[in-house]
């Protein structure tokens, strides 16, 4: 299982052809608390880039997109109730939704940790 | 952030070593936020006290050469709505600064001093985005023989806000305790510090608005913060705490095509100054608005979801035609629920009408409620 990140501060974990979208730690601590999540349908078919869910902190709504064209699988209903998993666990228990992989090749415009580690340190 | 055009109040080196997430806001470098966040900031200042530094607004004197209280009133009444005249020395009230059409130039705190052989003089709070054009306002406005004294490079302002405010500021002096709602006294903090204290806020808590000196405001800020129960906050949760009190705010809420009866402040408009033989800037307006059942009214709404509606959201009746817009709106931590203010046709405004909001092209069903969200818990006695 590998990980990649957005410029955008999105994480993918990928397994085979499915994945995980989340956002990295450092863009949930920019965020501040979050409140509300609005995740989108299941089956909704997405292109690469497209808006993928919209965050909204006490401060701001802020959109999530998605790191690979796909189609959703699932998308984590705790954070229906509990968007504030989003900051407690940004990597693991905050994830999104889960997305059935169309290109694997879109993977290769991403970055890998410790590419995206630099990328924060130097924005 | 580092942005060397903007300016600093005396308490910036506080706010770094407080960890403070500085922004740009009218033109000063402010804190966002500190460590805890918006939602704790905002949370601890409910429950215990929250310290804001306000430094960046405007303070300014304003007294007559005859040394005359009711000469600077009367002046001054020719600019605000609000009655001034009959100000006991130590009281303030809150009022608009208006233009020659009713519209809002700023919004402002007008307080008569209460200190003996100061007591012709008004003190004046204004927001730090307007000051200067506020007080270039009032100096071409007023008469000849009147004064404006800007205390901007000599006086600070921080506030204290919360339900634990008043027991930690009457441990530095305990004549506070007595003071009323929109009262202020001139008394010593420390063997050394003289503030001028006033009770009031912006955040909906007890609290008090302290002006200090510029070379006394970093000591008084350390005292205070030895205090367990005291935290730094920021403009965040200064934000949110004003919302969920149902105030405006400047620039968002109000503006200079606004009036004051629009903006729901009849309140703060005494009955007899809403008569049309009244001589103000901008009367007009206000009596022909208070006449006008379907001129807008800004008022409070309660997302039925738990999707924030943000400022610039469009209102929509049941029907779909758009009766209004959202001027503020967020998450009431308070509450834990969303809520907002805005703008809606007259017809529209009763407290319990159903009205649709827009949000990311979708609509989604609101209520008009009363303001404030969160009830005050001003001291009045």
């Amino acid at each position: 299982m590998s990980v990649y990140y957005t410029k955008d501060h999105e994480w993918i974990r990928v397994s085979q052809n499915v994945g995980v979208i989340g956002i990295s730690s450092h863009a949930a601590t920019q965020l501040g608390d979050v409140v509300y999540v609005e995740l989108p349908e299941l089956g909704k078919k997405l292109i690469k880039g497209e808006e993928l869910a919209v965050v909204e902190s006490v401060k701001a709504a802020s959109e999530v997109y998605s790191p690979v064209a796909g189609e959703v699988l699932s998308v984590n209903e705790t954070l229906e109730d509990q968007p504030q998993t989003v900051n407690e666990s940004p990597d693991d228990g905050g994830w999104f939704v889960k997305i059935s992989i169309s290109d694997l090749n879109d993977l290769e415009s991403l970055m890998s940790q410790d590419e995206y580690s630099a990328y924060c340190i130097a924005s | 952030m580092p942005d060397n055009n903007l300016l600093k109040t005396k308490l910036y080196d506080i706010h770094l070593s407080n960890n403070a997430v500085m922004v740009p806001f009218a033109g000063y470098n402010m804190p966002l936020h500190y460590d805890l966040g918006i939602l704790k900031e905002h949370l601890h200042t409910r429950s215990k006290a929250g310290l804001f530094d306000v430094s960046h607004m405007g303070q300014c004197f304003l007294y007559s050469d005859d040394l005359s209280f009711l000469s600077i009133a009367k002046a001054l009444e020719t600019l605000i709505p609000a009655e001034i005249s009959n100000l006991e020395p130590g009281k303030q009230k809150y009022s608009q600064l208006l233009n020659s059409d009713g519209g809002i130039i700023d919004d402002l705190m007008i307080g008569r001093l209460g200190f003996e052989g100061q007591e012709h003089k008004l003190y004046l709070v204004v927001n730090a985005g307007k000051k200067l054009e506020d007080f270039e306002y009032i100096k071409k406005n007023l008469p000849e023989g009147i004064n404006i004294d800007i205390a901007d490079d000599s006086l600070s302002l921080i506030s204290l806000q919360g339900p634990k405010a008043s027991e930690i500021l009457t441990r530095l002096n305990s004549s506070i305790a007595d003071l009323l709602f929109m009262s202020s006294v001139d008394v010593p903090l420390t063997p050394n510090i003289w503030g001028h204290v006033s009770r009031s806020g912006y955040t909906g808590e007890d609290g008090f608005e302290i002006s200090v000196k510029n070379s006394d405001v970093r000591s008084l800020v350390n005292i205070l913060l030895q205090n367990e129960d005291v935290q730094m906050i920021g403009l965040g949760a200064r934000d949110s705490l004003r919302l969920e009190a149902g105030l405006c705010l400047y620039g968002q809420d109000i503006n200079e095509n606004v009036s004051p009866i629009e903006a729901g402040l009849i309140w703060s408009i005494q009955k007899n100054r809403r008569l049309p033989n009244m001589q103000y800037k901008g009367v007009k307006r206000i009596t022909a608005d208070i006449e006008n059942v379907n001129s807008k009214r800004l008022v409070g709404i309660r997302p039925e979801g738990k999707v924030p509606a943000r400022a610039g959201t469009e209102i929509h009746d049941a029907e779909g035609n758009q009766i209004g817009l959202v001027t503020s709106g967020g998450y009431s931590p308070t509450l834990g629920c969303p809520i907002a203010m805005g703008y809606v046709n007259g017809k529209f405004k009763k407290v319990g009408t159903r009205i649709n909001l827009v949000i990311r092209n979708k609509s989604m069903p609101a209520s008009v409620v009363k303001m404030p969200f969160v009830s005050t818990k001003y001291y009045r006695g």
